[in-house]
C-alpha cells in the first residue's frame, strides 16, 4: 500500500519487511522496521521505542527542590542536563534569580556534557558505523601515520610505532577468537569503504577517545562531585568559592580552578586535533553517501541554551541559537514560545497511550496520558513476542509531539541550520569553513554525514565557549563576587500556594523542556518533553511521520540483512531512549492500576 | 580454549614489559585495597587465566552505570575489554544489531555454558506482561531469565539492579523489581549507587578475575570490601561534624570553609559506600568535597526516605558524638549487620526520624 504523508514521504509497505531490534550502540531500548522495495531501497520505515519508566507520575508530590535529581536520572548519558532543565523550570515557577558564577558555573558543566557527549558518541557508539577494526588490521603503519600527519600535522601521536602497537594489539584481539564487541559485526559489507589506512587511524582514536572522556567530565566531578549525576541546586550550584581564605579546600580554590582549566584545554586540543579531522578525512571517503537527511531540510527546532547573562534567556543571549524552521524555508526563523498553548503539542494515535479521544494534541502543562498497550490488527506475533508491528495502529512508547502541527528534527544539526539561518558568526564560518575543505555545497549538509559534522563542530565550538566561561568566572570573582547561590526563596514557606514554570535547554541531542505545576510546595504536575520524543516520534494524527523514520526514506541498502545502513543513520541522531519514553502524565497515578488485558 | 591467550599474553603482545606488567598489577592491588604481598597472585592469575566472556544487558535504566565504567582510570576501560573480559553481549557497545546481536547472545551462552559472567544494569518492569521494556520483540525480563540460566554468577550494576532505583520510587507505575527478587537460583553481586564508582566496578571484576571468587558480601549482597563502611566514618570533613562546624545555608561562610553539611541532609551518615575513600573520577572529589550533601545512592529505597534536604536525624536533641553513635547503630541496623539489637535501635530510630520529619514539616 502507499500512503503519501503531509511531509511529503511516500511510503510503501509493499516490500520486504526488515526487523531490528534491539537497535545496539544507543542509549536504552529501541526497535526498528522498514519495508525495502526489490532494488533494496527503504520505502517505508517504523521507529519504535520499546521501554518506558514513568518518571512523572512518581516525582507527583515530591518537594521541587529535589527533581532534578530523579530527573536526572532518566538518563546517565547525557547526564546533568535533565538536572538543570528542572532546576531552571523551578526557578522559572518560583522567581529565582541566580548569581552570575553560577550562570558561568552551570554552562561550563553543559559545556562539558556536550563535549563529552559528542565525542563518545561519535568514536564508541557511531563510528562503528563507519569504520571497520578488522579492516585495520590490513594497514600499513607507515602509510597510517603519513595519513595521520596529513590530516592532523598537530596531533602528537603519529608515529608508524604508535599505530603499529595499536595494531598488534588488536591483531592478538581478534585473534584470540574472542571479538567481543566486534563479533557479529558487518566486517565484510560493501557499505564500508575506508581504506584499511583510514580504518586504523579511526580505530586508534577510538582508544584514545575512551581515555580522553574521562577526563572531559571532570569538569562535573569539580563543581558537582561526581560523574555521572553530578549534583545541583535550585538557586544556584552547590559548591562554594573561596580562593583567598582558610578552608579553601572545601571550595572551588585555585586548584580548582586550574584543573578546570587545563581539561578545557585538553578537550579543545582533542576537537581540533583528532575529532573534527577524523570526520573529514573519513566524511571524505563517504562523500557521496548523502542519504539521511530526513526532515532536517523542511522543519528544524532548537530552544537555544548556553545564557551569556543568568537569568536571561531572551534568544539574542543565547550562545546556542532558538527557533524553528518550517517547510524548508531558511529565510525565515520563527521565535518558539515554550508557554504557549499552540505552540508544543503532543499527540498519542500512534502512541501507547490514550487520551480518551482521538487526534488530539496536548501542551505539556496540560498533559494527561494514560498508558495503552495494544498491537494493531496487522501486526504480527503475538502480544509479548512481537514479530511484525502495525504502523496504521499504535506502535510506539514514544509520544508524538510538534511544534504547530509540524514533525520537526532536533539535534545539532537542527542547531546548525538555525543557527546558519538566523547569521550566528560563530556556527556560518564553521559550516562554510567545513564544506569548502570537503568541497561539498550547502545542500550536503542535509544528510546523515551533515548531522555527523555538525555535532563535531558543536564540540569545538563547545570548548570555545567553555573558555570563556572560565574566563568569565575568574574575572568575576576577581571582582570580588564570590556567590554561588541565591537561597531567598530556598524555604517553601516563602512560595506562592501555586505556581508553574518552564525550564529550557539545548541537550547534545537536541531541545528539552521540563514544565512544572507546584502546588503548596509540591509537584503538583511534572512534563518533560525530550529530544529523541522530537526525533523519534511515531506518526501523528495527521499521518506525519518523525525524524528517524523521515531520514530512513530512500536509502540504498547494499545488503538489506545486515543494517549498516539503518544503524548509521539512526546513530546520527544520537537516539536517548531512556530519555524519549519515560513521559508521564498528570493523571498519571492510573498507570498504576494498569494492568495485564 | 588453548588458543584462547591470557592477560599477561595480550600485554606482553602489545609491548608492555614485564616491569610495567607488575607495576600495573600493583596498582590493582592498591585499588582494591590489598597489601603489597597480593601483587605476585594477581600477576600469575593475570598469566594464566584466559579472558572471561561477560554477557551485560539492560532493563530499564538510564545507562549510568555503563557510562561510570569506561570512566574508570585503574584500570582503563579499554583494558579491561581488550584484555582482561571478552564483553560478548552489551547493547550499549556492540557493534552488531537486531538478528545478529540476538545470534552474539546465544552464541556466548552456549559456548560458555555455566561459565560466563551476566552483567546486570536496570531492571525488569513486571506490569504490563513486561513489555515496558521489550528487546527483540519480547519483555526483558525474558532475556534476563534465559541470559541468567547458565551463568556462573550475576553482576547487579547499579540501583536499578540491585534495589529498584527511580523507576521503582512510589508508586512504581511499571512495577521494576530488582534482578534478584526474578532470579533467585544464582550467586548475585550488588555494586550499588546511581551509578557506582567506576573503580569499584572494574575492581569487583578484576577481584573476581584475579582471586577466581566472589568477592566477600555482606547480608545485603554488596562487596564488603568496598561497602563496608559508612560515608561518614572516613569523611574528612567529619572533624567539624566532631566539632561541632556545620554549614548552616547554602555558599555562607561555614559552606566556604568546608564545614560539615549534615545540617544540609547529608546522608553520608547512613550511606555505605567507598566516595568519602576511593573517591570519583580517578579521586577528584565526591559530592560532599563539593558542597552538596551525599543524597545516599547506595542504599535501598534512598528514593523514598524524605527530601534529601531534610537532616538524617535531630541534633540539638543529643550530643554530637552521642548523636553519631546513635545514627551509626541505625545505619548497621538498616543494613541488615545481623545483631537483633541494631535492627530494634534501627526501628525506634525510623520511628523517631519520620516523627521529626514531620514535626519540622509542621
Amino acid at each position: 500500500m502507499v500512503v503519501q504523508t503531509p511531509n511529503g514521504f511516500e511510503l510503501d509497505n509493499s516490500g520486504k519487511r526488515i526487523v531490528v531490534d534491539p537497535v545496539t550502540r544507543i542509549e536504552g531500548h529501541m526497535r526498528c522496521e522498514v519495508n525495502v522495495d526489490e532494488n533494496g531501497v527503504i520505502r517505508n520505515a517504523v521507529s519504535t521505542g520499546t521501554m518506558w519508566r514513568g518518571l512523572e507520575v512518581i516525582l507527583k508530590g515530591r518537594d521541587p527542590r529535589d527533581a532534578w535529581a530523579f530527573t536526572e536520572r532518566i538518563c546517565g548519558v547525557c547526564t546533568g542536563t535533565h538536572a538543570l532543565t528542572s532546576v531552571r523550570s523551578v526557578e522559572d515557577a518560583l522567581g529565582i534569580q541566580i548569581p552570575d558564577n553560577a550562570n558561568s558555573i552551570r554552562n561550563l558543566m553543559q559545556l562539558a556534557l556536550q563535549i563529552h557527549d559528542h565525542i563518545v558518541h561519535f568514536y564508541h557508539l557511531h563510528a562503528l558505523d563507519w569504520v571497520n577494526p578488522v579492516n585495520a588490521l590490513r594497514a600499513d603503519p607507515k602509510a597510517t601515520s603519513e595519513l595521520q600527519q596529513m590530516v592532523s600535522p598537530s596531533h602528537p601521536l603519529s608515529s608508524p610505532g604508535y599505530f603499529r602497537d595499536v595494531q598488534n594489539r588488536l591483531k592478538q584481539f581478534v585473534e584470540s577468537g574472542q571479538l567481543g564487541l566486534f563479533k557479529n559485526g558487518y566486517w565484510d559489507n560493501p557499505a564500508y569503504k575506508l581504506p584499511p589506512e583510514a580504518d586504523l587511524m579511526a580505530t586508534t582514536h577510538y582508544l584514545e577517545a575512551l581515555d580522553l572522556q574521562k577526563e572531559i567530565v571532570k569538569v562535573h566531578t569539580i563543581f558537582g562531585g561526581k560523574n555521572p549525576h553530578p549534583n545541583w541546586l535550585v538557586g544556584g550550584v552547590p559548591c562554594p568559592i573561596n580562593v583567598h581564605s582558610t578552608g579553601a579546600v572545601g571550595a572551588i580554590n585555585m586548584e580548582r580552578l586550574n584543573l578546570v582549566q587545563s581539561i578545557i584545554q585538553q578537550g579543545l586540543e582533542f576537537n581540533r586535533n583528532v575529532y573534527i579531522p577524523d570526520v573529514i578525512a573519513i566524511g571524505g571517503f563517504y562523500r557521496n553517501w548523502l542519504y539521511g537527511g530526513g526532515l532536517s531540510s523542511q522543519a528544524c527546532l532548537a530552544y537555544g541554551d548556553i545564557p551569556e547573562h543568568p537569568n536571561d534567556f531572551s534568544p539574542e543571549q543565547l550562545h546556542l541559537p532558538r527557533g524553528a524552521i518550517i517547510s524548508g524555508n531558511l529565510n525565515e526563523v520563527h521565535d518558539v514560545d515554550p508557554r504557549d498553548p499552540e505552540q508544543v503539542q503532543e499527540f498519542v494515535d500512534h502512541s501507547w497511550y490514550t487520551y480518551g479521544e482521538p487526534g488530539k494534541g496536548l501542551h505539556p502543562w496540560d498533559g494527561v496520558t494514560e498508558a495503552k498497550y495494544e498491537l494493531g490488527p496487522n501486526a504480527k506475533g503475538t502480544r509479548t513476542n512481537i514479530e511484525e508491528l502495525d504502523e496504521a495502529a499504535k506502535y510506539s512508547w514514544i509520544k508524538a509531539p510538534r511544534w504547530k502541527g509540524h514533525a520537526m528534527e532536533v539535534g545539532p544539526l537542527a542547531r546548525y541550520i538555525v543557527g546558519y539561518a538566523k547569521g550566528h558568526e560563530d556556527i556560518k564560518s564553521q559550516v562554510d569553513g567545513l564544506l569548502r575543505t570537503m568541497d561539498l555545497p550547502f545542500e550536503a549538509v542535509f544528510s546523515t554525514l551533515g548531522r555527523t559534522a555538525a555535532r563535531a563542530l558543536e564540540s569545538e565550538y563547545c570548548s570555545r565557549l567553555q573558555q570563556h566561561f572560565m574566563d568569565k568566572l575568574i574575572a568575576n570573582i576577581r571582582n570580588g563576587d564570590e556567590s554561588t547561590a541565591n537561597v531567598e526563596k530556598w524555604d517553601p514557606s516563602t512560595w506562592p500556594k501555586e505556581a508553574k514554570g518552564v525550564g529550557m535547554t539545548e541537550a547534545p541531542r537536541g531541545a528539552l523542556g521540563h514544565w512544572i505545576k507546584i502546588k503548596d510546595g509540591r509537584i503538583e504536575n511534572y512534563q518533560c518533553v525530550v529530544p529523541t520524543t522530537w526525533n523519534g516520534s511515531p506518526r501523528d494524527t495527521a499521518g506525519n511521520i518523525g525524524a528517524f523514520e523521515a531520514s530512513l526514506m530512500n536509502t540504498p541498502m547494499e545488503r538489506p540483512e545486515e543494517p549498516v545502513e539503518i544503524l548509521r543513520t539512526l546513530h546520527s541522531f544520537d537516539p536517548c531512549l531512556a530519555c524519549s519514553t519515560h513521559v508521564m502524565s498528570p493523571e498519571g497515578e492510573e498507570m498504576a492500576t494498569v494492568k495485564v488485558r | 580454549m588453548s588458543q584462547i591467550e591470557t592477560f599477561y599474553d595480550v600485554m606482553r603482545r602489545q609491548g608492555i614489559t614485564r616491569r610495567s606488567f607488575m607495576k600495573y598489577c600493583s596498582l590493582t592491588a592498591a585499588a582494591l585495597g590489598l597489601a603489597p604481598s597480593f601483587v605476585p597472585k594477581i600477576a600469575h592469575a593475570m598469566e594464566t587465566k584466559p579472558r572471561t566472556p561477560v554477557i551485560w544487558v539492560h532493563g530499564l535504566e538510564c545507562t549510568c552505570c555503563s557510562e561510570s565504567f569506561i570512566r574508570s582510570a585503574h584500570p582503563l576501560a579499554k583494558d579491561v575489554v581488550l584484555s582482561m573480559i571478552s564483553l560478548d553481549y552489551d547493547d550499549t557497545l556492540m557493534a552488531a544489531a537486531g538478528h545478529q546481536a540476538e545470534a552474539a547472545l546465544q552464541e556466548t551462552i552456549e559456548k560458555y555454558k555455566g561459565n560466563y559472567i551476566l552483567a546486570v544494569e536496570g531492571n525488569p518492569p513486571l506490569n504490563e506482561d513486561g513489555m515496558f521494556c521489550i528487546v527483540g520483540g519480547k519483555p526483558f525480563v525474558e532475556q534476563l531469565r534465559h541470559a541468567a540460566k547458565d551463568a556462573k554468577a550475576i553482576i547487579s550494576w547499579g540501583a536499578c539492579a540491585s534495589y529498584g532505583c527511580v523507576q521503582a520510587a512510589k508508586p512504581n507505575p511499571t512495577r521494576a523489581t530488582p534482578v534478584h527478587k526474578v532470579i533467585t537460583d544464582k550467586p548475585i553481586i550488588k555494586v550499588p549507587g546511581c551509578p557506582p564508582i567506576a573503580e569499584v566496578m572494574t575492581g569487583v571484576i578484576t577481584y573476581m578475575l584475579t582471586f577466581d571468587r566472589l568477592p566477600e558480601l555482606d547480608r545485603q549482597g554488596r562487596p564488603a570490601m568496598f561497602y563496608g563502611q559508612r560515608i561518614h566514618d572516613k569523611c574528612y570533613r567529619r572533624p567539624h561534624f566532631d566539632a561541632g562546624q556545620f554549614v548552616e545555608q547554602w555558599d555562607d561562610e561555614n559552606a566556604r570553609k568546608g564545614y560539615c553539611l549534615y545540617k544540609m541532609g547529608c546522608k553520608g551518615p547512613t550511606t555505605y559506600n567507598a566516595c568519602s575513600t576511593v573517591r570519583w573520577n580517578e579521586g577528584v572529589s565526591f559530592p560532599i568535597q563539593s558542597g552538596h550533601g551525599c543524597i545516599g545512592c547506595s542504599e535501598d529505597g534512598f528514593w523514598d526516605q524524605g527530601t534529601f534536604y531534610d537532616r538524617v536525624t535531630d541534633l540539638t536533641q543529643f550530643g554530637v558524638e552521642s548523636n553519631a553513635d546513635r545514627i551509626g547503630a541505625t545505619a548497621a541496623g538498616v543494613v541488615g549487620a545481623g545483631v537483633a539489637a541494631h535492627a530494634a535501635i534501627s526501628a525506634l530510630k525510623s520511628a523517631q526520624r519520620k516523627s521529626q520529619t514531620k514535626n519540622e514539616d509542621a
